[in-house]
């Protein structure tokens, strides 16, 4: 029998959602790390039962956490499970130290990146937004981070390497922070080339490097921002999320700050395919398991109002891989509702009919069991949901 | 033997309930207690001050015999009471929201 695990993050804990392939009756556990940011959870596609966490705070800082056992039960990276130092006793090992690597054999200088008002600011690291688990390593996984960068563990979370081509690739000082903060949240990994991946940085852009993290460039060619002067600038554009049909990795949709994209390339050209959306802001995109062209976005009225409009929540679905966009609103609120959905706060499954999953800003998490025709609610009120994730298991 | 309070989303990181006592080895400065600190409990490096440039985390505060610290020298030496283990040294979390 088929199931699905879906991860949530919040601003107070994380929750690991589960139920059978029908996916109506669910099983809530957590908050795990109650009281913490977490930013981001994800398992890993070659051992479904490892599954890592960022979990983060304002006054402490960064924690990495790692599960061996599908969520039951968590640890910091570095102490063998079970084992401990004394009774009920700590971690041995460090499992948060993400330093920019600066040194002459494989760093980069560390430079500075625009502020808010135009200035020149150090680089700092702040927290990780984004965990993507290697496709067939569960040892290793890549960290997006704030201020913009990529880290990798190869074991298992413990020690973290910058693969700092990235940083370094000499566009930095141009590079300025969102709203949010000057985060590197998205990275999507080629399944069919190990040596391609794919980052997004608010307010820098999309990258995508094709020697394994070496070099980087920048893939923003088609993207038009307003509030940049230049109209074919290179860098500097919000890019809010992208999404991969694993099926068919050259194919990529964009949620940028204003505007739908669409890339048949692997990123080198992008086309706007907002077509008939209410609105074109946004957060997530994703795309279908088993239809490419069929990607699910839920616009937001606007960068000033990060709330659904017209007081309505409704996904909208393209089967036409953009242009053409259709509202889904059976079970979703219709009336005074003014919840936001974060960009890494949707997923789909890969069940025979596509589950399509959501968290929002006022805590709830929908499920559609029917690639998005109709939606349920699994809970309504955990804190605010930064991040959706789900494993199917067989 | 050197007491040292932990905000408690630290007590649950380290695994430990009340508070942490502490050998500390030469003078005894923040600095000392915070080294002594994080070789027993390695994984709350870098909670309290920076993995690199070691300093406190800006929304923690050091207090101790009723004073706030926060803006000593690391290596000035704190007093005879925390010395000797009669009061505690304090690690606070700032009032920051919620």
């Amino acid at each position: 029998m088929s199931m699905v695990r879906v991860l949530v993050g919040t601003r107070k804990g994380a929750f690991v959602l589960t139920a059978d392939g029908k996916r109506e009756k669910w099983e809530v556990s957590g908050p795990h790390f109650a009281g913490w940011e977490i930013y981001h959870l994800k398992g890993s596609a070659a051992d479904p039962n490892r599954i890592y966490a960022s979990q983060s705070s304002g006054w402490f800082g960064q924690i990495i956490q790692r599960s061996d056992d599908g969520g039951k039960t968590w640890q910091q990276p570095g102490t063998p499970p079970g084992e401990v130092v004394e009774a009920a006793g700590p971690p041995k090992a460090v499992s948060n130290k993400f330093v920019y690597d600066t040194t002459a054999e494989s760093g980069k200088p560390l430079t500075t990146h625009q502020w808010y008002d135009g200035t020149q600011h150090p680089w700092e690291f702040k927290r990780v937004w984004h965990l993507e688990p290697s496709l067939t390593d569960p040892d290793t996984v890549y960290a997006g981070v704030e201020d913009a960068a990529i880290f990798r563990s190869t074991d298992g979370g413990q020690n973290w390497q910058e693969l700092s081509g990235l940083r370094g690739h000499g566009t930095g000082p141009e590079w300025q922070p969102g709203a949010g903060g000057m985060c590197l949240h998205t990275i999507i990994l080629d399944p069919s080339n190990p040596q391609r991946m794919f980052i997004a940085i608010s307010a820098a852009g999309a990258f995508r490097t094709d020697d394994g993290g070496k070099t980087w460039k920048p893939i923003n060619r088609g993207l038009k921002s307003q509030y940049i002067p230049d109209p074919n600038a290179e860098i500097g554009h919000c890019v809010h999320h992208i999404a991969m049909n694993p099926k068919r990795p050259d194919v990529l949709f964009m949620q940028k700050h204003w505007d739908v994209m669409r890339s048949d390339n692997a990123g080198d050209n992008w086309t706007e395919v907002s077509g008939n959306l209410p609105t074109d802001f946004g957060f997530v995109i994703d795309v279908h398991a088993h239809e490419p062209e069929t990607i699910y976005v839920v616009p937001i009225k606007s960068d000033g109002e990060h709330f659904v409009p017209d007081g309505k929540l409704r996904v909208f679905r393209s089967r036409t891989g953009g242009n053409e966009w259709e509202a889904l609103t059976k079970g979703l609120p219709q009336k005074d509702c003014y919840v936001n959905v974060l960009r890494d706060a949707m997923a789909v499954d890969s069940l025979d009919k596509c589950g399509v999953y959501f968290g929002t800003s006022g805590g709830q998490v929908y499920c559609s069991a029917d690639a998005g025709d109709s939606w349920n609610p699994i809970v309504r009120d955990l804190p605010a949901v930064l991040s959706v994730e789900v494993q199917t298991l067989t | 033997m050197i007491r040292l309070i932990l905000p408690p989303h630290l007590r649950t990181l380290a695994r430990v309930s009340g508070d942490v006592e502490l050998e500390v080895a030469g003078p005894v400065t923040q600095r000392s207690i915070l080294d002594a600190l994080e070789a027993r409990y390695p994984m709350l490096r870098g909670t309290i001050r920076d993995h690199v440039t070691l300093e406190r985390r800006a929304f923690l505060r050091f207090f101790a015999c009723e004073e706030d610290l926060s803006h000593e020298s690391p290596d000035a030496p704190l007093p005879e009471a925390v010395a000797s283990g009669k009061e505690p040294f304090i690690v606070i979390g700032a009032i920051a929201g919620g």
